[in-house]
């Protein structure tokens, strides 16, 4: 027991060491001294920010941009209670919010992109599913988001302003479980983003319908107050905001605000 | 222990009654409480057995069922999900069978929920009482068998009541294991409040939009893992698991 204990304190030593070495590890070169953007970024954005991280890159010898995807008000959590990013780019106004009512961005966030939803299908659409009224089919199994996250309250709001009820089989906490449960078969339909359909290469098939408009969701983006690289991250939300992120982004499905 | 004092001290106490009286977080406990209770049962009739013969029997590949028997104690609960998923889901190995043939479908109900609960929970009672069995060990069934008792009698006035202590505490840990589970419910039953939405999984929607909430939930689970614990765990059984 006493040994297993030591391993599991000289385990926890070496994580935190690993953790700690890359900010204070020695620059090789005076000149290509090596510096890292830390950018949060909603899971959505994971093609197009992998894609314009490339660039970024190519753009700016030695460095090196790390990119933390998660759900949105996972990450908002993160960097009010501390954790050190320097870009934050939010799949939803609200969980912006809960970063700028901390007063931790550097200025007032600026919207980037627009998602709308669309419904996912199997592939073929068996259901033969055309319009957002077809999902109040009480035979149909559709599967939502929980109205606590962005794409549930779109959702909630497209059914409150059309009328349409839709009986749900689940709620689920993230647009990523939405798409799993439909892939796999066990929904018929789910509402999910349209970059969503496009990220799953052909596992689903999207239908559009006209009603989603009512529901856009902003994508904001803000340099966090005090970023270690505030000038780096500066340099980040101009690439995504210009002409290679409107292409990137725009090739995923995402529209312009 | 220290994270909970942290959970403590985050906690906004005024806020309480009105979070944890919410439709929402009751339909979460009601559901969380039943679905544990018919698992564990499930767990005492599927596990019982199984344990008397890890504990008693000479079967050749023992080990191995003992290590397939474990599996879902050391697999992460969201595999396990998965795998009930593609085995049962309407496309999975037997559910596509159950749905052409019966029309039923077992994702997105409360059945799901306690299938995911028992998958996850069995190992607590088959390892609990098969430790019990053992430390009990034969004697006093054989000295029952000298005084003239069959087989079947002797197991039930004298093995049984040995491992009694052994049974409830694996039940326990079974229950407590239960009222935890989250991913292996998220991936294989999905969430909706009355139906699928057990208390950690609303502490995990919750925690979204309002962190007062999460917490209260937070704390109300602990509470019962607590009670669990400390009035469940019978006397005389400490040494077992």
């Amino acid at each position: 027991m006493k040994r297993l204990l030591a391993c599991g304190v000289a385990g926890v030593a070496a994580v935190l060491a690993a953790c700690s070495s890359p900010s204070q590890a020695p620059s090789t070169g005076g000149a290509s001294e090596q510096r890292t953007l830390t950018v949060f970024a909603a899971a959505s954005l994971t093609e197009s920010f992998t894609a314009l991280e490339r660039t970024f890159e190519q753009q700016n010898p030695g460095v090196d941009v790390v990119l933390n995807y998660g759900g949105s008000s996972d990450l908002a959590q993160q960097i009010v209670n501390g954790a050190p990013a320097d870009v934050f780019a939010a799949a939803s106004d609200a969980t912006m919010k809960t970063v700028t009512d901390a007063q931790l961005t550097a200025a007032a966030p600026t919207v980037f992109a627009t998602n709308v939803l669309q419904i996912a299908t199997a592939p073929g659409n068996p259901k033969a599913i055309t319009a957002f009224a077809d999902l109040a089919e009480p035979e149909l199994k559709t599967v939502l988001c929980a109205p606590q996250v962005p794409c549930g309250s779109a959702a909630a709001k497209i059914e409150q302003s059309t009328g349409v009820d839709i009986p749900a089989v689940s709620e689920e906490p993230d647009v990523k479980s939405v798409l799993s449960k439909v892939s796999s078969g066990n929904a018929d339909a789910g509402l999910v983003y349209v970059t969503d359909v496009n990220a799953s290469k052909g596992q689903v098939q999207g239908v559009s319908f006209p009603e989603s408009a009512a529901a856009e969701t902003n994508y904001p983006i803000a340099v966090v107050k005090d970023a270690p690289q505030a000038e780096l991250a500066l340099r980040w939300v101009q690439l995504v905001e210009g002409r290679d992120g409107a292409s990137v982004l725009g090739a995923q499905g995402f529209g312009r605000p | 222990m220290l994270p909970v004092l942290g959970l403590v001290q985050r906690a906004s106490w005024a806020r309480m009654p009105e979070l944890l009286l919410s439709e929402a977080a009751l339909s979460a406990l009601r559901l969380s409480l039943e679905t544990a209770a018919i698992s564990t049962l499930l767990c005492i009739v599927l596990g019982g057995p199984l344990a008397v013969v890890l504990a008693r029997s000479r079967l050749p590949g023992l080990r191995t069922i003992r290590s397939v028997v474990l599996l879902p104690l050391v697999l992460p609960p969201v595999v396990g999900g998965l795998a009930l998923l593609f085995l049962l889901g309407r496309t999975g190995l037997v559910g596509r069978g159950l749905d052409l043939a019966f029309g039923v479908t077992i994702p997105f109900t409360t059945a799901a929920v306690v299938l995911a609960q028992t998958f996850v929970a069995l190992p607590f009672l088959v390892v609990s009482l098969e430790g019990a069995l053992r430390t009990a060990g034969r004697r006093y069934e054989s000295v029952a068998a000298t005084l003239g008792a069959s087989p079947s009698l002797a197991f039930r006035r004298v093995t049984i009541p040995l491992v009694l202590p052994g049974l409830l505490s694996g039940a326990v840990l079974a229950f407590a294991r239960c009222m935890g589970e989250f991913g292996a419910t998220i991936a294989f039953a999905g969430s909706l409040q009355g139906t699928t939405r057990t208390l950690p999984l609303l502490v995990y929607l919750e925690r979204e939009t309002d962190v007062d909430g999460a917490v209260a939930l937070s704390l109300l689970l602990v509470v019962v893992a607590v009670v669990v614990i400390v009035l469940g765990r019978p006397r005389g059984s400490q040494g077992v698991l």
